[in-house]
């Protein structure tokens, strides 16, 4: 522990040095910007200061238009000051490396689908922080194009969209590189967080709850990962596309409910690692199709509709140590070629024994239901659901299996829940 | 009226039968919802329990309580009363009888334990099973004087609707897979009261989702308000029509 300690205290003195440098090498200023007091703009003394100078706004309404930060600057709000964008503009557009913002509330940005203007918008930039802001009713949150080391931390983002055309994403990336989405919080846009062709960055401890299509959403985005997120309620939950060497920890994935929606949406990832998730309450908790090598360990998948539906276009997936509890249909599947690997998960509904106390089951067990394998068949057939005669049928072939194939199996299948 | 309806009523209760139902259902129903720690899951093992035990009960304690009366309803017959009357007594005293059971069996802990709009739907269904399984069971007791071959009919029409139909749906599912059947299996659902109460029940707990298309489509007929209204007057088509037609038969039959 005293090794820890001392680590991060080290990391912190260097942190706190790193923030003074540009201050202790060259004579920076501090700026104060008060409408209320002296009724002065935030633009023209933007046009005064140098670069990492310091711009305190204190509190008061801001309608200033579009606010350009063209150097390195500290940019920091005191009680909260509002920008507004008057639904017209851009509120603050960021053209420069090395810029922090901190402790506004943005709202009200204009709506365009053509620029796409944002709360906060990075053009081409590093080292960018922006924290503890409030983001109120913008067309974007905060949207990043070919940033990098840029770190967004601890925003409060909300929308109200209504229709996906009509409103953006809250933080949305776009071809940056080491990015660190950490601790916000977004609800009511398109896409809670937007990523596309951003690599080697992370995701953590974000809440995206109520967004209208997905929570997070992610395409081309290699080497990246999420962690202790939580996916509440969104139109269409998590996808995540032509991507690989994802991680994806400690994320919970929940009550994404309805016709298309998915806990958590593969298309074409490979090589990526799912580890010690939640999906509890979503239609479908993780939907596969053209996966390929993806461990799936240690995750809970409880009172979905569909625990997994893994897709024939899949293979060389290992599912191991999960745990399926009171899904509706466990594991689905659209073809008859098992190539994918189910060992030592627990299923509730195993009804085997184990005579060597071993917590091992003694019977294999098959996921597969007859009914999962003929809805996939025949969509309509869901229909009879719950039907007298449908359970009939399932009971006569868990002990003769004739539809279901006979290979998708579980050899190992664990006798007691694992504690996660 | 009122005292052939008090007669029946008094000797059904006499009868135990249908307070042992009424205990049987209570014991099924409270356990349900003590052991499931959630309470949608305790609705599942109900709405199976509707659909099963519920109209097995209802048609064929019907059937031979009808039988059983024969000389009862000779006597009545030859009293100055109509006969439309008498055996319209007979249905409402039975109806009576069993949905009180049904309601004190299921009713009770449903009200008491799922929410209260779901609880009111599947009382009302419940109700309606009911009265249609004791009217399909007067239409086959009135059909033929022979015990055997009535109480027969009636489980095979118990057998049919419970589940030989869905087996015909399913075949016909497939038969008809590359056509665009979703609308028309509205249409066919309705011909199966136990499917309407289903579909009606399931839409209500909230898992029309994992129907999809299909169950989109239903629920735009059977989920929103007028549905449900809609679907509850069907089902009570589905009691008045197979009674109307026993009426219609008794009134003519030579007793």
């Amino acid at each position: 522990m005293g090794i820890g300690t001392c680590h991060i205290k080290y990391l912190q003195l260097l942190t706190i040095i790193g923030l003074m440098l540009p201050a202790l090498l060259g004579n920076a200023k501090t700026w104060h910007v008060n409408q209320q007091k002296d009724g002065k703009s935030i633009k023209k003394t933007l046009a005064q200061t140098a670069a990492y100078d310091t711009v305190v706004v204190h509190a008061g309404l801001y309608q200033e238009g579009n606010i350009v930060i063209d150097k390195p600057l500290f940019f920091i709000g005191n009680g909260n000051p509002i920008l507004d964008g008057q639904k017209k503009f851009e509120i603050l557009s960021i053209k420069s490396s090395n810029v922090t913002i901190n402790g506004f509330t943005i709202k009200n940005s204009g709506y365009g689908t053509l620029d796409d203007p944002g709360g906060i918008k990075v053009y081409d930039a590093n080292h960018v922080t922006i924290s503890n802001n409030i983001l109120d009713d913008n067309f974007f949150g905060i949207y990043i194009q070919y940033g990098k080391h840029c770190i967004i931390k601890n925003n409060k983002i909300t929308a109200y969209g209504v229709e996906e055309q009509q409103i953006g994403n809250g933080i949305h990336c776009w071809k940056s590189d080491s990015l660190q989405i950490i601790g916000n919080n977004i609800t009511g846009h398109r896409d809670g967080i937007y990523f596309e062709f951003v690599t080697g960055s992370i995701i953590w401890r974000n809440i995206a709850y109520n967004n209208i299509r997905y929570g997070l959403h992610f395409m081309f985005s290699n080497s990246d990962a999420y962690i202790s997120n939580v996916f509440r309620g969104n139109g269409a939950g998590v996808a995540v596309m032509f991507t690989k060497d994802v991680k994806m920890f400690n994320n919970w994935f929940e009550n994404n409910w309805g016709d298309a929606a998915y806990g958590l949406l593969l298309k074409e990832i490979s090589d990526s690692y799912i580890f010690n998730n939640r999906f509890s309450a979503n239609t479908t908790g993780i939907y596969m199709e053209g996966t390929n090598r993806i461990v799936v360990e240690k995750n809970s998948f409880k009172e979905n509709g569909w625990g997994m539906k893994i897709q024939a276009s899949c293979m060389d997936n290992k599912v191991t140590q999960n745990n399926f509890l009171g899904n509706t249909f466990d594991v689905s599947t659209n073809g008859t070629v098992v190539l994918n690997e189910f060992i030592q998960n627990y299923w509730d509904k195993y009804k085997g024994y184990d005579l060597d106390k071993n917590n091992i089951g003694d019977v294999p067990y098959h996921p597969l239901s007859l009914f999962s394998v003929i809805v996939e068949m025949n969509a309509p057939v869901m229909l009879l659901f719950r039907s007298f005669f449908i359970s009939m049928l399932e009971e006569s072939e868990k002990i003769i299996p004739s539809l279901t194939p006979e290979n998708f199996i579980d050899n190992q299948p664990l006798m007691r829940a694992i504690k996660l | 009226m009122n005292r052939i309806i008090k007669f029946v009523m008094l000797d059904i209760i006499k009868n135990k039968i249908v307070l042992s139902y009424a205990i049987l259902l209570a014991v099924l129903a409270w356990s349900v919802f003590s052991l499931e720690d959630n309470s949608a899951k305790g609705l599942l093992t109900l709405l199976n329990i509707m659909l099963l035990t519920v109209p097995l009960v209802s048609i064929i304690f019907s059937t031979i309580y009808i039988y059983n009366s024969s000389e009862f309803i000779e006597l009545l017959v030859s009293q100055p009363i109509k006969r439309s009357k008498i055996w319209i007594s007979l249905y409402i005293g039975l109806c009576l009888a069993l949905i009180t059971a049904f309601f004190i069996g299921i009713g009770l802990p449903l009200l008491l334990y799922a929410p209260l709009h779901i609880g009111i739907v599947f009382n009302i269904t419940g109700f309606l099973v009911t009265i249609i399984f004791i009217a399909i069971a007067f239409l086959s007791a009135v059909l033929t004087r022979d015990k055997a071959k009535g109480i027969g009919m009636s489980i095979m029409l118990w057998l049919f609707f419970t589940m030989l139909f869905d087996g015909l749906v399913l075949f016909m599912l497939f038969q008809l897979a590359d056509y665009p059947i979703e609308q028309a299996m509205v249409l066919i659902t309705m011909l199966s009261p136990v499917d309407i109460a289903r579909i009606l029940m399931l839409l209500q707990l909230d898992i029309s989702a994992l129907l999809g298309y299909t169950g989109a489509i239903f629920k735009a007929f059977y989920g929103s308000g007028n549905g449900i209204i809609v679907s509850f007057l069907i089902l009570l088509v589905w009691a008045l029509v197979p009674f109307l037609i026993s009426l219609k038969k008794f009134n003519k039959k030579d007793l």
